[in-house]
């Protein structure tokens, strides 16, 4: 179908495509999941951690990566093209605060980001870069926020979203506790505190709903998945020890929530 | 660029041949000053153009507004200064537009001071002091034509500056209400003037506070201050 006008990255097809960029965003759909959600004063990124051979040192496969002192990244698609483009941010971030002497808004980052990827698509003698990232970060005025950026340079805010595969089956799972979890707060009565007004989630309650996404599409064990947490104060990353449990948790109330409906 | 052979060191090269003493030595006769205060910030500035002996004008506006809570101070070159914080209102206005927020004055004064280390060595004369009220509140900052770059609350440029330093450091207090300021300033750019032959013409104050910039004395006639600050001590003023 692409009849020659998938070569160059700088042609448009008759019918108004950029085949490039269209197949950079196929390889980001192989790419390992990651979920992203914004909760009240922190921003929760959680990835898959494919499973490493037995020699392979665990340390050297980092899929969230810290871009400032309150951005962190991940990303699905190109390993190495993810490690290019966070290098090039990282500068940036560092020039900015030399600059402007005030540390970059994560609106700002994802923008320079989104401007790279573009640039990318523009020229001729070189590809996109086959990723696209999620950052999570604080805005201007203190307020959490979540950017998605893709290979074609387009960058879009987020309550909470996945990229990777099955992303779709965990953002329509998103899409659907984002609602429900007022009702699930009052009916679970344990950990997670009641949320009133829209979008306001306890820690917690934010970790919990983007380990439940991840959850769906992965199997249920700390060793596969990689959590970490941005506050104001900082980026922590989610101890073994903390994760494992947690997991644990969050995976037998989906067995108990399906037996209930059988019962019903 | 000067249409000549090594057009970056034209001025130094002007300076060194002798061909036409005394035309690349740009005196930076004026005096400008900025203080910070409990009410915002003070800047206070002279109106006189002099170039060696010869005083081109007495009604030069050596306070630019950069935009409408940014202000910029003249000293040394008029249109070396004139010219680039005209240009760091463009840059100002596309910080906005991209930012959708006020550019602070810590990242606005940085613009200006890396644009004149860029040019560093190519002969631009400037001494400048960038005000203005941001998130941070009033921030006061001197910019010269090395790059240098100073953050601070007390600052004078110019020939006459040592003269305003006198007065205003002798005046100085943080607690200051706007009215005394406003007073200070005035009086120091008042004898500066006096002393100082490279500085006169009109004495201009402005104030910068939370809601941008206002223009308070518009121009008064440092000769007419003479025999007003005279008069408040019974002398004539012809002493």
């Amino acid at each position: 179908m692409a009849g020659g006008y998938d070569r160059a990255i700088t042609v448009f097809s008759p019918d108004g495509h950029l085949f490039q960029v269209e197949y950079a965003l196929e390889a980001v759909r192989k790419g390992t999941t990651t979920v992203g959600v914004k909760g009240k004063d922190c921003v929760v990124l959680a990835v898959e951690r494919r499973a490493t051979p037995k020699l392979q040192d665990p340390r050297t496969i980092r899929k969230i990566l810290v871009v400032d002192d309150n951005i962190a990244l991940t990303f699905a698609g190109l390993n190495a093209d993810a490690r290019v483009l966070v290098n090039k941010t990282r500068v940036e971030c560092q020039s900015y605060r030399l600059n402007v002497e005030d540390a970059p808004t994560v609106d700002y980052v994802a923008r320079f980001i989104a401007r790279t990827q573009q640039k990318y698509t523009h020229r001729g003698g070189v590809r996109p870069f086959g990723i696209s990232t999620l950052l999570g970060g604080f805005d201007s005025k203190g307020q959490p926020a979540l950017f998605q950026t893709d290979p074609a340079g387009t960058y879009y805010a987020w309550k909470a979203t996945a990229i990777g595969k099955n992303s779709k089956s965990v953002t329509d799972f998103l899409e659907k506790k984002y609602k429900e979890d007022l009702d699930e707060d009052a009916v679970r009565a344990t950990v997670l505190t009641c949320l009133r007004e829209a979008l306001l989630v306890k820690p917690d309650a934010t970790v919990k709903l983007a380990l439940k996404g991840l959850l769906e599409v992965t199997e249920a064990s700390g060793k596969n998945i990689e959590v970490v947490i941005i506050k104001e104060s900082g980026i922590t990353w989610m101890p073994d020890d903390t994760l494992e449990p947690l997991v644990k948790e969050l995976d037998d109330t989906a067995e108990k929530i399906a037996k209930l409906k059988e019962q019903q | 660029m000067a249409p000549v052979a090594n057009p970056k060191s034209f001025c130094l090269d002007i300076k060194k041949s002798g061909e036409a003493p005394k035309l690349m030595d740009f005196m930076k006769g004026t005096t400008t000053l900025g203080f910070v205060f409990q009410g915002g910030i003070i800047i206070a500035v002279d109106s006189r153009a002099s170039m060696g002996s010869y005083i081109g004008s007495q009604t030069v506006k050596k306070v630019i507004e950069i935009n409408d809570f940014l202000l910029g101070t003249i000293a040394g070159g008029a249109a070396d200064c004139s010219f680039w914080e005209r240009h760091l209102n463009r840059l100002c206005r596309m910080h906005e537009l991209r930012e959708k927020e006020r550019i602070s004055v810590a990242a606005a004064s940085k613009l200006l001071a890396n644009i004149f280390w860029q040019y560093r060595g190519q002969g631009l004369s400037c001494g400048t002091m960038v005000a203005g009220w941001d998130k941070k509140g009033p921030s006061l900052y001197m910019v010269d034509d090395q790059g240098d770059r100073h953050k601070g609350n007390v600052f004078s440029v110019g020939s006459g500056s040592t003269f305003a330093y006198g007065v205003l450091d002798t005046g100085y207090r943080f607690d200051l209400t706007v009215d005394e300021a406003v007073e200070l300033g005035r009086r120091s750019i008042y004898h500066a003037t006096h002393r100082d032959g490279a500085s006169g013409g009109v004495a201009r104050v402005y104030h910068v506070h939370e809601k941008g910039w206002t223009k308070v004395i518009a121009g008064e006639d440092v000769n007419k201050l003479h025999y007003m600050y005279a008069a408040e001590k019974n002398l004539k003023g012809d002493e």
